[in-house]
């Protein structure tokens, strides 16, 4: 570190109370913004947890479709037209739904219903106990084990329970790549069986999975449905529909984009306030070294050191307060939805480096406003 | 180099435009040699300070020239000028301004980080100047921590580190009682003048004036009188 730093270093940091202050300001505005942002994808990212863990290529749907969960029924000629279009390799049903469980301690507990095309089990789970193939006995579901799973009391191979009034086994417990949004189990069964215990309107199918016959035929397929009435969306977009929903339909996306502003003004008030007040202080030694022979340039690198040091050490710790807050969270709260992702992390830093640049732009202006002969003047 | 370390021709300087124009130095020429102690004096807003500004790179005049070491410092560019600061002119402020937030030795060293010495042979340098000025034992203490007399002599260990020809000193025994003012100029005289060296005192504290090769009396932006070689100017 050249000589000029080290002094703008020890200018800053040896002045604890400002330096404390102008940390704490960084630091409580990066882990409000992280917190609040992280809390959203992690929101986002469950609520399209059925699409990852289903892992089809393309998903045919009603156009009014904006979640996963809350799909419309389509008729089944829409399966059979779907099959029918050049560059389709299979298409199958899917159902989504609702039930009820009563579990052995007689409590209730609703549940999510997948129902996998009885003929292909297309977007089956990955087991971690029994054989996918005893899905197809009486009565047949797999549990998902994942955080909800203590809800259904924690069952095993053999376990009984009725799912509305009928009777159901489980038979294999399974692993899925991501949580669900609402906090409820889910439950894997067949297609059929599924919509013979669930109670449904005349049409039964949620979604159609198409799996393509190559990359290049998903636009010819998409028109295709298109012309049907439907839509079809590849995965990817399918996500970007659901995200588009919650962060714009429902009111939270203004809600974390308002309070992320809201950090970012109280960060950037008490920073650079603190910072401005910070170089007042100093301004008169910042023209004493003027006087000595210090350049303009050299000053401004040592006030944007001031601030760059300032904003990266109050940045780091922001990040490092609020990961370490949403570990404890998941330790006490597993299915705890929110992830730092580097969108995230990225706008945190770009945030953080406004803040700097603002602060040293006041600082700056004010250093270069001095003339040493005011210093002379006194 | 000749014997001449500043000459100021002609100086003058204004403030303001119109009516509210006042003019703070009027046609001031005269000279310092190396080797001299020379006393500007005067009653307060006789142009004192602003004539030392000029002279020393820091204000720019509206008339005349400066030369420093032979060179027209106004004709510098800017950068250059505060080069010619850093590397030619010392400078000890009235009220010091030292920085309270960095050491004493950290204070000193600081023309020399300026000039890019290593952090640690600045430091090794500056506490040969604190040796100086008898401050060694205060190094590592922060300048709140000494008494007025001592953060002087911090302040002048500051100006002379960067090993300067001509050193130009504010006020430096105004806030200072009458024995440790004349312990200071003492100091100056003694220690850091030299044959190689010029020292410009601004003042308008008399009980130093016995110190003094040569005084520049002002009076209303003017040079009413220049004494060399003089012991009083009353």
């Amino acid at each position: 570190m050249s000589g000029i730093l080290k002094i703008a270093l020890k200018l800053l940091v040896n002045d604890k109370s400002k330096f404390i202050a102008l940390l704490v300001g960084i630091t409580f505005a990066v882990f409000l913004m992280i917190m609040m942002m992280s809390m959203f994808s992690g929101i986002l990212a469950r609520s399209s947890s059925s699409v990852y863990n289903i892992g089809a290529k393309i998903w045919v749907m009603d156009p009014a479709v904006n979640n996963a969960t809350s799909s419309i029924p389509m008729p089944d000629y829409v399966l059979s037209n779907a099959r029918s279009i050049h560059g389709v390799k299979f298409a199958v049903p899917v159902y989504f739904g609702n039930a009820l469980v009563k579990l052995k301690s007689g409590a209730y507990q609703a549940v999510s219903v997948v129902g996998l095309d009885d003929a292909t089990l297309y977007g089956r789970p990955e087991l971690i106990e029994g054989k996918i193939e005893d899905i197809y006995a009486e009565s047949a579901f797999i549990v998902v084990k994942d955080s909800e799973f203590k809800k259904l009391e924690s069952p095993t191979i053999g376990t009984e329970f009725e799912i509305n009034d009928h009777r159901g086994l489980v038979v294999g417990l399974a692993k899925v790549t991501s949580g669900g949004l609402f906090g409820i189990p889910t439950v894997y069964t067949t297609y059929n069986r599924a919509i013979t215990y669930i109670p449904s309107m005349r049409f039964t199918t949620s979604y159609i999975l198409i799996e393509p016959k190559s990359e290049a035929d998903i636009p010819f397929i998409q028109q295709q449905i298109n012309k049907l009435g439907y839509q079809a969306l590849t995965r990817d977009q399918f996500v970007r529909k659901i995200s588009d929903f919650y962060t714009y339909q429902t009111g939270m996306g203004m809600n974390v984009l308002m309070m992320t502003a809201i950090s970012f003004i109280v960060g950037l008030s008490i920073s650079g306030q603190t910072f401005y007040t910070f170089i007042l202080e100093n301004l008169e030694r910042f023209g004493a070294l003027k006087a000595i022979g210090a350049k303009g340039h050299e000053l401004i690198t040592m006030i944007l050191f001031q601030a760059s040091f300032t904003a990266l050490l109050g940045y780091g710790l922001g990040v490092g307060l609020a990961s370490g807050l949403m570990i404890l969270a998941k330790l006490r709260l597993p299915s705890y939805a929110a992830q730092v992702t580097y969108y995230n992390l990225t706008f945190a830093f770009i945030m953080v480096l406004i803040m700097a640049g603002v602060s040293s732009y006041i600082g700056v202006r004010k250093v270069l406003q001095i003339q040493p002969f005011d210093i002379f003047r006194g | 180099m000749g014997n001449v370390a500043i000459k100021a021709d002609a100086l003058v300087k204004w403030f303001g435009e119109g009516e509210t124009k006042t003019t703070a130095v009027k046609s001031a020429s005269f000279e310092a040699n190396f080797g001299e102690l020379l006393y500007i004096v005067g009653p307060s807003g006789s142009g004192k300070t602003t004539l030392l500004s000029m002279i020393s790179g820091i204000l720019k005049p509206n008339e005349g020239a400066v030369l420093v070491e032979g060179k027209n410092l106004w004709q510098m560019k800017s950068d250059d000028i505060a080069d010619l600061r850093l590397h030619k002119i010392g400078f000890v402020f009235q009220d010091y301004h030292l920085f309270p937030r960095l050491t004493t030795v950290e204070n000193v060293a600081i023309p020399l980080i300026l000039k890019k010495m290593d952090w640690n042979e600045a430091i090794k340098v500056a506490l040969e100047y604190l040796e100086i000025v008898g401050l060694k034992d205060r190094a590592q203490l922060q300048p709140v921590k000494l008494s007025g007399g001592e953060q002087q002599r911090v302040a002048i260990a500051r100006a002379i580190a960067g090993h300067p020809d001509i050193l130009i000193f504010d006020e430096p025994t105004a806030s200072l009682d009458g024995d440790t003012g004349r312990k200071i100029v003492d100091f100056i005289k003694t220690k850091i003048l030299n044959p190689q060296r010029c020292v410009i005192i601004v003042t308008h504290d008399s009980r130093i004036y016995e110190f003094a090769d040569s005084i520049m009396k002002m009076e209303d932006g003017k040079i009413i009188g220049f004494e060399r070689n003089t012991l009083h100017v009353a």
